[in-house]
């Protein structure tokens, strides 16, 4: 069972508390853009076998999004952070190092 | 190969059973393939059966990195059916259960297909007017589905329960040549078939690296050593973001897990499948007795073939108010799987950026129907490196033409 702690109100909670809202970090395009980047950003997803950012919602509870750093082949989660932030910060990728040596996540490592 | 027959079994029997051949051959990789398939599921052998059958490829090679038939295809809950909404995916599901209705013949492999009929229960007044916007559908495309009453259901499925308090039962969504089929037997069958061409089916022989050169694939790392290759396919379901990762290039897909469990064995009480989509939930009595039940996908990325336990809750739970009897059972055992679920819901057979690299994925939580279907298409892929008819709309473009095939509603199946 996948147990996760939202950093806004410190509540630890098992999943069914959460709701999963998918890959995190993604860079959002708009109107004018090309096909190519629509298609990145709407469809295209890394969904790797090991280390992932992604976000979730505290939904039974204060009902913020935050972002979790996980690994799809353990279920271990690495960290949860704010949600106010384009990439991973630093304690977040240090406690990922921690656990795997070498982890590259699209261009975060 | 030795064929099977009721003579074979005769002789067998009269020499203590001495004389049965190994199914399939364990053969040493060789350096070089024509056809390098990865994954020995349902898919990759069917795929590599039909090179050898419809096209006369048969200096493949077909890689597993556990055993053959362990990832999805031993763990499906067994159902074929073809009663989709949209053309292209009415087209290969059809394809591939008219396939299932003489695969025994065709293999001389009993795999059990067992067409007892499929009903989808329409339980909320959207399900009712879907499924019947589905039978017109259906009926357009040659699929022979029917929307049936009540009465009708109560008929085919004595134990179920019309009258439940949140869902009660409207009526449902009949395909009389829908049904099952013994989901290892058809992974076991293409298998043998395959070995009997000659193809070398390498089990325990995981690819760690795809090279390339210039933009084409030249060969697979593999655990058991290098090897070289014409053309590539990748059929491997819910590991196919890894592989992808492996070659350079992202997929449309993302891969999630998907539970089912099964009941103690009773006396037979229900001859067909039912799928209540609503609440999550679809019920099958095997041949052994046990019912077999399925349930939805957990909401996040995960590669643990196991799930979570809260989603099998949700699926007695769902299933105990439809059939009552369900709360007197004992369930015997729980698994689960890793399915590559697309955006639109729909499987993706096409090139890659890789010009002789081929892919078929993405059947998310539908695959199993789908095998002998998506192994002719993918076989028409790889052979003319141009897809045939049956997968023209399936490729990967079409999510940058904004074509998609959209499957999440009308499929059905619980997400």
């Amino acid at each position: 069972m996948l147990i996760l702690t939202c950093p806004y109100c410190g509540v630890k909670g098992e999943e069914t508390e959460f709701h999963s809202g998918g890959e995190a970090h993604l860079k959002r395009f708009g109107p004018g853009s090309s096909d190519a980047d629509f298609e990145q950003y709407l469809f295209m997803r890394e969904n790797p076998k090991g280390v992932h950012l992604e976000r979730w919602r505290h939904a039974n509870g204060c009902g913020k999004w935050f972002h979790a750093a996980r690994c799809t082949v353990t279920l271990e989660v690495f960290g949860t952070y704010s949600a106010q932030t384009t990439e991973p910060p630093q304690h977040i990728r240090d406690a990922i190092s921690a656990r795997r040596p070498g982890w590259t996540w699209r261009e975060f490592s | 190969m030795r064929r099977y027959s009721a003579f074979a079994i005769a002789r067998e029997a009269a020499r203590y059973h001495s004389g049965w051949e190994r199914a399939w051959r364990s053969p040493e990789p060789k350096k070089k393939y024509d056809v390098i398939i990865v994954g020995a599921g349902g898919h990759g052998l069917a795929t590599a059966f039909y090179l050898g059958k419809n096209f006369g490829i048969t200096n493949v090679a077909i890689l597993e990195k556990g055993w053959l038939g362990g990832g999805n295809t031993g763990r499906n809950t067994t159902i074929i059916r073809s009663n989709y909404l949209q053309d292209p995916s009415a087209a290969i599901y059809e394809k591939a259960r008219s396939l299932y209705e003489t695969i025994s013949q065709d293999l001389n492999y009993n795999v059990m297909f067992s067409p007892r009929g499929v009903i989808m229960l329409a339980q909320t007044e959207h399900e009712v007017r879907g499924y019947r916007r589905t039978a017109h559908a259906n009926a357009l495309q040659g699929v022979q589905t029917e929307f049936i009453g009540p009465d009708r259901v109560k008929e085919l499925v004595p134990i179920i329960n019309l009258d439940g308090p949140r869902y009660p039962v409207l009526g449902g969504l009949w395909q009389a040549r829908g049904g099952t089929a013994r989901h290892d037997a058809v992974a076991w069958g293409y298998a043998r078939a395959c070995s009997d061409m000659g193809m070398d089916i390498i089990q325990q022989c995981e690819v760690t690296a795809v090279r390339s050169a210039n933009g084409k694939v030249t060969g697979v790392e593999t655990s058991r050593g290098e090897i070289a290759c014409d053309k590539l396919g990748l059929v491997v379901a819910g590991n196919s973001g890894h592989l992808a990762q492996m070659a350079g290039f992202r997929l449309p897909m993302e891969s999630v897990a998907l539970q089912a469990l099964v009941s103690e064995p009773i006396k037979p009480c229900m001859d067909v499948v039912v799928m209540a989509n609503t609440v999550h939930g679809y019920l099958s009595q095997s041949d052994k007795g046990e019912m077999v039940i399925g349930g939805g996908t957990d909401g996040f990325n995960n590669y643990t073939q196991r799930g979570s336990f809260h989603h099998i809750e949700e699926t007695v739970r769902a299933l105990v108010e439809t059939f009552p009897m369900v709360s007197r059972l004992k369930m015997l055992r729980q698994w689960g799987g890793i399915v590559d679920v697309t955006g639109d819901r729909s499987p993706v057979i096409g090139k890659t950026p890789l010009g002789n690299c081929f892919i078929n994925a993405g059947w998310g939580t539908g695959g199993f129907k789908a095998i002998p279907g998506g192994g002719w298409a993918t076989a028409e892929l790889i052979a003319k490196a141009e897809p045939g008819p049956l997968c023209a709309e399936f490729g990967m473009n079409r999510f940058i033409e904004g074509r998609f095939i959209d499957e999440s509603v009308a499929a059905g199946v619980a997400h």
